[in-house]
């Protein structure tokens, strides 16, 4: 999937170390490189404190590295203005963990999934930015109308659906989803997925998709990242990676997939 | 729906009588605006002192003074001054103090801590203290009790609003909002201050109970509204003399006072309990 393109997004060299109370340091990330190419769905998989969430973060310009670049179609966003950063920021957007955190509940779904809009360098009229609401609503399988009513009255799946709306309305070409499926019920996880597959068939998104959950990643990545302490492992074709993983740790990684047994062993 | 009406009334009894109680205090006191039973301000020396309904009618239905003006006239019309100071106080201290409390949730680092030092500066200073301090600067008045009662405020109010705010800050949808390229300011304006109105509505009934106590200590002392207008504390002060021979000079203002500040108390507590889910269930 990588092939001769040139990469949508690099990170080089990535390091964030964050100062602890009593002046002790913690290294989220340690010299983290990776790309995407257009159209991939890179997954990162690790366990939680990995640093692959402060990976999330640099990515998507909320948070700045100790050292390390990141370059979307070859421009280093933290070189950038902040008003040309936030003139970018309508290429890449987020999908968060929590579908109950990441929705202000005073606002109307309309008008949550239209915030991001006004990134467009367009100013546009009230009647477009409805158009464009309702087409996105129905392009993740919620009804136009629903734009009226408030978040609290939707499922989670529902909500993470809005959620997906608001990140892709500016047509971003950059989607970071933080285990946007982990707080979701399992049947519902795989509605989520089916419906990032289909929105990136139908237009051509490229997403670096986090997860804890091995089996979500395989379900979704093109490529997998495997992350331990802040720093990225092995990184390969799912498959390869799944099938013959080249460190201990992903191997361990993989034996622990809880499974049903698990739970019948006493503690 | 009448069935309805009852459920709601029975699971928030405190709001109910909360707003029963201050309803009855704001529909009085703007009456005494186009109507009082007697003039409040009128001496009667033949009628001093005279207990509730002692001489029929004439003597008021709460009794007259030690000039012999009309208590319940009085009291109706001491109300206006009294929630005019205490809703003017809260608006100031609401206002000012939620300003500074959603600035300092923004700015966590210096100009946050800057601003809680200042807080506490304030806070410091009692309210009785800082009216008598502006008193001896502008002269007592009005004006001072709603300043002094205001400054007093503003602490409480930025305390409340920074502790709600950091909260609501905490919450992923504003990380959505800074992918939508706000700014701190817009994003305290569109989200922040939205999420946090209902605790900024609750505290405003609870400090209106304080302000109107601390207006009547105020003019008690002296530093409220000056005579002729009728004022609560201004009542309470001049029954002193008389409570033996006239304890209806006390208890009418007394009364009134207590249950101007349980009215707004009650409102205050009713309406967190209906807001925040968390005390709706412990009951």
């Amino acid at each position: 999937m990588s092939g001769n393109r040139a990469p949508l997004v690099e990170v080089i060299g990535l390091s964030r170390r964050y100062a602890l109370p009593g002046g002790r340091n913690l290294q989220a990330l340690d010299n983290v490189s990776l790309s995407v190419a257009p159209g991939e769905i890179l997954g990162i998989v690790g366990e939680s404190g990995c640093g692959k969430s402060t990976l999330a973060r640099i990515v998507m310009a909320l948070d700045r590295p100790t050292s390390g670049n990141v370059l979307l179609e070859g421009d280093d966003l933290f070189a950038l203005s902040p008003r040309e950063l936030a003139r970018r920021r309508r290429n890449f957007q987020m999908i968060f963990q929590d579908p109950y955190g990441s929705l202000d509940p005073r606002m109307s779904v309309a008008r949550i999934i239209a915030e991001p809009l006004r990134l467009l360098p367009e100013r546009l009229s009230r009647a477009e930015k409805a158009k464009r609401v309702a087409a996105m609503l129905e392009d993740v399988g919620l009804r136009a109308e629903d734009g009226a009513r408030f978040p609290h009255e939707f499922s989670g799946g529902q909500r993470q659906r809005i959620a997906i709306a608001r990140a892709l309305i500016t047509r971003p070409k950059l989607v970071v989803a933080d285990e946007a499926t982990s707080a979701l019920d399992l049947t519902v996880q795989a509605q989520i997925l089916r419906l990032l597959r289909d929105l990136r068939a139908r237009h051509g998104l490229t997403m670096l998709f986090i997860s804890h959950n091995l089996g979500v990643i395989e379900e979704i990545a093109d490529r997998v990242g495997v992350m331990q302490a802040g720093r990225l492992l092995e990184i390969g074709p799912t498959a390869a990676v799944m099938e013959n993983p080249r460190e201990e740790y992903t191997r361990r990684l993989l034996a622990a997939e809880p499974t049903l047994d698990f739970l019948e062993q006493p503690a | 729906m009448r069935a309805g009406m009852m459920r709601w009334l029975r699971d928030n009894k405190a709001l109910a009588a909360g707003l029963v109680i201050t309803v009855s205090i704001v529909v009085l006191a703007l009456l005494s605006l186009f109507w009082v039973p007697m003039s409040p301000t009128k001496m009667n020396i033949a009628q001093k002192l005279k207990g509730p309904l002692e001489n029929g009618f004439s003597s008021g239905l709460l009794g007259k003074d030690h000039f012999g003006r009309d208590i319940a006239s009085m009291l109706m019309v001491g109300a206006r001054y009294s929630l005019t100071v205490a809703l003017a106080s809260v608006a100031i201290g609401a206002m000012i103090g939620t300003a500074l409390g959603v600035t300092a949730a923004a700015r966590p680092g210096f100009t946050g801590a800057a601003l809680g030092r200042l807080n506490d500066a304030i806070f410091a200073l009692p309210p009785i203290l800082s009216a008598i301090m502006l008193g001896a600067l502008m002269g007592p008045g009005t004006t001072t009790a709603i300043l002094a009662i205001g400054t007093f405020m503003i602490p409480v109010f930025a305390r409340v609003t920074r502790g709600a705010a950091m909260q609501v800050r905490a919450r992923d949808y504003i990380l959505a909002a800074r992918m939508a390229g706000e700014g701190e300011v817009t994003i305290t304006l569109l989200h922040v201050i939205p999420n946090i109105a209902s605790q900024i509505i609750v505290q405003v009934a609870i400090q209106l109970a304080m302000a109107i106590l601390t207006e009547a200590g105020l003019s008690f002392l002296g530093l409220g509204t000056p005579p002729p207008a009728p004022s609560w504390g201004r009542m309470l002060a001049d029954s002193q003399t008389y409570l033996l021979k006239a304890p209806h000079m006390a208890l009418a203002p007394g009364l009134a006072i207590a249950l101007a500040v349980l009215g707004f108390n009650l409102l205050g507590d009713g309406l967190s309990r209906l807001i925040d889910p968390r005390r709706r269930i412990e009951r």
